[in-house]
């Protein structure tokens, strides 16, 4: 019988992203629930000594399947041999992040399990002894509870969303073959380009910075940039900003951009059409700068400065450069 | 060639939501229907291979009677002819029945390029382009914004978090296609008359012979979860809102 929380772990250039953390410590809460055991799946190439890592996260047992073939990823490599030891152990439950590489690989995994598959859930818990997950549709518009009645059921976890809480297990390291036929793989990375910016990506930013219409040009944005560097956060556009030509697409949020739930989300010169909302609504604080009293991104906003966000912006990035120095 | 672009009806991004009383989907009454976005970016991708390299563009859909709007509005952007995957056996299909039913259809067509959203944007699950790779036991490559084409092969580029990956794969396979990849063209007034006598082939459950039944079931629809009200900063000084709003964000929010 199907037993157990499983995650793949997911790690970059040889360390673990955030993501893992995250994916350990809800699958702990929810075997817990369940009394059962965690485990883990870890792929790369000399990545053993990652394990500790997830054993502190709550980890019992780490599956490592360390080969040249594992690096860098690719979905048909990656995804044959997670489903192989997921056949061979038998979760019930299967948890991998919602990030890029994560929704790529859990689709195509699930696929290969005939399973089902519940997208960039915000929350994951047992009802009636089963994995219920709740997960943002239209973009946040409303919400679905998932549940899945073949083995096992699985669940990516949107980045940013689930506390990474240390409780340490043992991480006992388990080697599982990770050789893949060759002649299988027909995917070929033939470059990685480096986005140099130093910035951290939208979806994995803990503070963001938009800007929509109201920043009247690409040069309005400088303002955002300098606030965004004394908070440590990256900037964001909304979609007139990123059609108006002023950012790129991969800064957008909304509907049709990425979807985000930062600690901080500082919206300037945001209306706040729907497709936006659906975007950064489930941002944990949100503060909103406008012109306009009637902008609706102030029904989403924490807190609202109705003013010239050309005066307000630069103050604010004074107020805290100094508060956090 | 032979291209297949995979398409679906969704709510218009304007769209308000609205869930139904009892929780068993969303309130379509008011709902304008639109091809999806990201769908929008496959067919004009796979209109610009064959208008470069020659051949046809097969336009196939799942969805209820009204889906058959948007693989009009597919033929009348440039596609060829159309699938209409229609069936109430489909009403509650999860991406695994999607991509089976799609690959269904798609393995009785010669196909050397199959492109698919990276999402919709209703359910926003993503995953039925790797759902339909893997039925048709093909290589994917998804969230794509450039597609090379080589005779036997493609280049793509695929952005990931801090990073953009130039990937070659042999064809067939699935592209899922993401924003930027292109600028999607407008049906023309003479697409438009001309589509409407563009073949489109209706296809039922039975005639596919899959199973119908959902593995991941949306049980309930809820609300999104209420915010409380906000707080508006008051005052006429620019620079004392901007203090005032620091001090909130640090103690009471503890954001930063």
């Amino acid at each position: 019988m199907a037993k157990g929380v499983m995650i793949v772990a997911e790690q970059r250039d040889g360390a673990l992203r955030k993501i893992s953390l995250e994916l350990a410590a809800t699958a702990r809460k929810l075997a817990d629930q369940t009394g059962s055991e965690v485990s883990a799946i870890l792929l790369g190439s000399g990545i053993e000594g990652l394990a500790a890592q997830l054993g502190k996260y709550g980890v019992d047992k780490v599956f490592v399947g360390d080969s040249p073939a594992m690096e860098p990823y690719i979905t048909e490599a990656h995804a044959a041999v997670v489903a192989k030891v997921v056949k061979d152990n038998d979760p019930a439950i299967l948890l991998l992040g919602a990030s890029v590489q994560g929704k790529d690989l859990s689709s195509r995994v699930a696929a290969k399990l005939a399973t089902g598959l519940a997208t960039d859930c915000t929350d994951v818990k047992i009802a009636d002894g089963k994995l219920l997950a709740i997960r943002p549709m239209y973009a946040g518009k409303c919400f679905g509870e998932i549940v899945t009645n073949s083995n096992p059921a699985m669940a990516s976890l949107r980045p940013n969303v689930f506390p990474a809480v240390e409780n340490a297990k043992a991480g006992t390291v388990v080697k599982v073959d990770a050789t893949v036929d060759a002649a299988s793989i027909k995917s070929k990375i033939l470059e990685v380009q480096k986005d140099t910016s130093g910035k951290v990506d939208l979806t994995e930013a803990n503070c963001i910075v938009s800007g929509g219409r109201g920043m009247k040009g690409p040069e309005g944005f400088q303002i955002l940039e300098e606030l965004a560097d004394v908070l440590k956060g990256t900037v964001g556009a909304s979609r007139a900003a990123v059609d108006a030509g002023w950012k790129l697409q991969k800064d957008q949020v909304g509907q049709t951009g990425k979807v985000v739930s930062p600690n901080l989300y500082i919206a300037c010169g945001i209306s706040g059409a729907i497709q936006h909302l659906a975007g950064m609504s489930s941002s944990k604080c949100i503060v909103a700068i406008n012109k306009d009293a009637e902008a609706p991104i102030f029904t989403k906003a924490d807190y609202g400065v109705v003013d010239d966000l050309f005066k307000v912006v630069p103050e604010l990035t004074a107020v805290c450069k100094k508060m956090l120095a | 060639m032979n291209i297949i672009a995979c398409v679906k009806q969704v709510p218009d991004t304007e769209a308000q939501i609205k869930v139904k009383a009892d929780g068993s989907g969303i309130e379509e009454g008011q709902i304008k229907w639109v091809m999806n976005p990201y769908d929008e970016y496959g067919v004009e991708e796979a209109l610009r291979l064959k208008e470069k390299n020659g051949g046809e563009v097969t336009v196939v859909s799942l969805g209820p009677a009204r889906a058959m709007e948007t693989i009009r509005t597919a033929l009348a952007m440039g596609a060829d002819k159309g699938v209409h995957i229609c069936d109430p056996a489909f009403d509650n299909a999860d991406a695994f029945v999607v991509g089976n039913a799609l690959a269904a259809v798609i393995k009785t067509l010669p196909h050397d390029i199959i492109f698919c959203g990276q999402r919709a944007i209703d359910d926003d699950a993503g995953q039925v382009g790797a759902m339909l790779a893997e039925a048709l036991n093909l290589p994917q490559l998804t969230l794509v914004t450039k597609v090379d084409y080589a005779g036997t092969s493609v280049k793509v580029i695929r952005p990931i978090e801090g990073a953009q990956l130039l990937i070659e794969t042999s064809l067939p396979c699935v592209v899922t296609a993401q924003k930027g990849l292109n600028e999607p063209r407008y049906a023309s007034l003479p697409g438009i008359m001309k589509a409407k006598k563009k073949p489109v082939d209706v296809k039922n459950a039975a005639a596919l012979g899959i199973a119908t039944e959902a593995k991941a079931k949306v049980a309930k629809t809820i609300p999104p979860p209420a915010r409380p009200p906000g707080k508006i900063i008051c005052g006429d000084d620019p620079a004392q809102k901007a203090v005032e709003v620091a001090r909130l964000l640090r103690e009471e929010a503890k954001a930063i």
